[in-house]
C-alpha cells in the first residue's frame, strides 16, 4: 500500500489517528485503542505488519512516548506508530507481545529504562537494573554518583 | 519439532526442579550473560536470562555527545561489527544532514564491511567448534582473523574498534599497500576456506549435534524478531543489503544464502557459506575503488534539524537500526540502538526448550550472542 492509501486504512480504525509524513509514515495514537489497531495492522492481510522492527521510549519532558517501528514482508512498506502518555506517574499502554512475540523483550527494556507499564505483559520485570534503582533514561533522571555533568 | 506434550507431563508431575545458573562467568556464554536454567533430568524446562552485567547505557551517554561523538561509542556494543555499527550512525547523521557521500568512501565502506563481516564469522566458527569441545578450529579461525585484523590496523589505526566511519565518509583515505594486502589475504583465504568444511561441516560427531537442534521455525523467526544468519537459517529472507540497499550495495553482485532447516546447522551452514558471498564482494570491488574524495566536505560542528531519523544496516549478526531523534541542537535528544542480538537472544528460550541442556550450549553458539550488543 502506499502512504495514502495506509491513511485511509488507518483512518477506519482510528479517527483520532494523527499522521505525519517522514522518512516513514508515523501514526501518532490514543492509548487505548492502540492495540486494537496493531492486532488489525497485524492480520489484515492487506497491511499484514508481520515484523515489529524496534520498541522505543522517549521522554518529551512534559509527556512519554511509545514508538513502534512495524514493517511489512510481503508488502515491503514500514510505519512507525507512537503512542502518547501524558501521566508521567504511572504510565500505562497495552502490550503487544501477545501479537509480536520480540515485544516481551523490547517492552521490558522500555520499562526499564523509562517505568512504563504495559498492561497483561506474561512477565514484566526490570531487565537490567535491580528494582530499586530509578528510570535513567528520563531527562529528570538525576544521579550524582555516575553521570559526570560537563 | 517442540514436544510440547511431553514438557506438559513433566511440568505436572510436580517433582522439585532444579535450577541451575549458566554464567555470567561461563567460556559458552561468551561474555557476561546469565541464564537461570531450570532442568528436570537433563531435559531444559525452562531459560531466563538475566542480562545488565555490563549494561553501560550507550543510549544516555549519546544524548551528552555531539553528532561527532556519539559514534565511536557504538563500536563498543558489538565489538565484531564495529564498522558496521560505525556505518548505521553514520548514516543517520547523513540523513540528516542531506549529504551524499563520495563514490570512493562508498565502495571503502562496502570492502572494510565484508571484512568486518568475515573476521566476525571466522571467529565465531571458532568458537563454536571450541564451544563443542573441538579444540582446532579455534587456532584456523583465529589465524585468518588476524590477517584481516593487520589490514585494519594499517588503514584504520585500530584492529578491533576501528571508528573508521565519520558523517560524510571514511576517516583517512586507505593505506597504499591496502590492495595489495587484502588480494594476499584472499588467496590465502579461498585456499583455507575448505579447510572449514573438512573440519567441521563434514564431521559426523559435529553434524549429529547440529542436525534437528534448537529448532525454530519461519513464523516464530518473524515473531521473535529474528534477523542475520538466525531468520535466514529458517529461510526468512532478511538481509538489509538486498531489502533496502545502502551506501552503494545496489550495485554489488552476491546472493542472500537462505536454509531451510530452521535448527542449528542450517545457521551454522548460511554463515559459512556468506564468507564465500563476502570474498566475492570485496572481489568486485578490490581492483575497481573509485579516485576522487574519500570524504564529503562538512563542517566542524554537526547540527540535525528537528527531525527523526532511521538508519538500518546489516551487521555480521543481523539488522542493526539506528534511530534518532533530533531537537536541533549539536547534541541528539534521543539515540536508540536496536541491536540485532537482543531480539536474537528472545528466541533463545524457544529453541531451547524441551532439549537437552547440552544442546543450549550448541543453540547459543549459532545465535552467535555478543553480550556487550544485548547490554549496550
Amino acid at each position: 500500500m502506499t502512504n495514502e492509501e495506509l491513511k485511509t486504512f488507518i483512518t477506519a480504525q482510528v479517527p483520532e489517528a494523527i499522521f505525519e509524513e517522514t522518512q516513514y509514515l508515523n501514526i501518532t495514537v490514543p492509548a487505548e485503542k492502540f492495540y486494537s489497531l496493531a492486532k488489525h495492522l497485524r492480520t489484515d492481510s492487506s497491511a499484514e505488519f508481520d515484523y515489529l522492527i524496534c520498541v522505543t521510549g522517549v521522554d518529551w519532558k512534559d509527556s512519554l512516548m511509545v514508538v513502534y517501528h512495524l514493517q511489512s514482508r510481503k508488502h515491503k512498506h514500514v510505519i512507525v506508530l507512537k503512542v502518547k502518555l501524558t501521566d508521567r506517574v504511572n504510565p500505562k499502554v497495552d502490550t503487544v507481545s501477545d501479537i509480536w512475540r520480540t515485544a516481551e523483550f523490547h517492552e521490558r527494556e522500555v520499562f526499564d529504562l523509562f517505568g512504563i507499564k504495559f498492561n497483561n505483559h506474561p512477565d514484566l520485570r526490570r531487565l537490567f537494573m535491580d528494582d530499586t534503582w530509578g528510570f535513567p533514561l528520563r531527562k529528570d533522571y538525576v544521579d550524582d554518583v555516575t553521570i559526570v555533568q560537563l | 519439532m517442540r514436544p510440547n506434550e511431553e514438557i506438559e507431563e513433566l511440568l505436572e508431575s510436580k517433582e522439585e526442579d532444579f535450577v541451575i545458573n549458566i554464567g555470567p562467568q561461563h567460556p559458552s556464554t561468551h561474555g557476561v550473560l546469565h541464564l537461570k536454567v531450570k532442568l528436570q533430568g537433563e531435559t531444559v524446562l525452562d531459560v531466563q536470562p538475566h542480562l545488565g552485567y555490563i549494561h553501560r547505557s550507550i543510549e544516555k551517554m549519546c544524548e551528552a555527545s555531539t553528532y561527532r561523538n556519539f559514534i565511536y561509542l557504538t563500536s563498543r556494543m558489538d565489538y565484531l561489527s564495529a564498522h558496521m555499527n560505525n556505518q548505521a550512525c553514520s548514516m543517520a547523521v547523513e540523513q540528516g544532514m542531506a549529504l551524499a557521500i563520495p563514490e570512493r568512501a562508498k565502495v571503502i565502506r562496502i570492502l572494510m564491511s565484508e571484512l568486518t563481516r568475515i573476521a566476525s564469522h571466522t571467529l565465531w566458527w571458532g568458537a563454536l567448534g571450541l564451544d563443542l569441545g573441538a579444540t582446532t578450529p579455534f587456532f584456523i579461525g583465529f589465524r585468518d582473523r588476524e590477517e584481516i585484523m593487520d589490514i585494519f590496523e594499517e588503514s584504520c589505526g585500530a584492529r578491533l574498534t576501528m571508528n573508521y566511519n565519520v558523517p560524510g565518509g571514511v576517516m583517512y583515505d586507505i593505506h597504499p599497500n591496502f590492495q595489495k594486502r587484502v588480494h594476499t589475504f584472499l588467496v590465502n583465504f579461498k585456499k583455507n576456506l575448505p579447510e572449514y568444511d573438512q573440519l567441521l561441516t563434514g564431521n559426523v560427531i559435529f553434524q549429529s549435534r547440529m542436525k534437528g537442534v534448537g529448532v525454530i521455525s519461519a513464523e516464530d523467526a518473524i515473531s521473535y524478531g529474528c534477523t542475520g544468519p538466525v531468520a535466514r537459517g529458517s529461510g526468512v529472507s532478511c538481509d538489509m543489503r538486498k531489502w533496502f540497499p545502502y551506501d552503494g550495495y545496489e550495485g554489488a553482485k552476491f546472493d542472500e544464502i537462505l536454509e531451510t532447516g530452521g535448527d542449528c546447522f542450517s545457521r551454522y551452514m548460511v554463515r559459512v557459506r556468506e564468507m564465500y558471498e563476502s570474498v566475492k564482494i570485496i572481489e568486485q570491488y578490490i581492483d575497481n575503488i573509485p579516485e576522487g574524495d574519500f570524504q564529503a566536505k562538512t563542517k566542524n560542528v554537526v547540527k540535525l534539524p528537528k527531525g527523526e531519523f532511521y538508519s538500518r544496516v546489516e551487521t555480521a549478526r543481523g539488522e542493526l537500526g539506528v534511530y534518532i531523534i533530533s531537537d536541533g541542537s549539536m547534541k541528539p535528544y534521543r539515540v536508540k540502538f536496536r541491536s540485532p542480538n537482543f531480539s536474537n537472544l528472545s528466541a533463545l528460550k524457544h529453541m531451547a526448550v524441551g532439549g537437552k541442556i547440552g544442546d543450549l550450549v550448541a543453540i547459543m553458539a549459532t545465535l552467535d550472542l555478543v553480550i556487550p550488543d544485548i547490554d549496550r
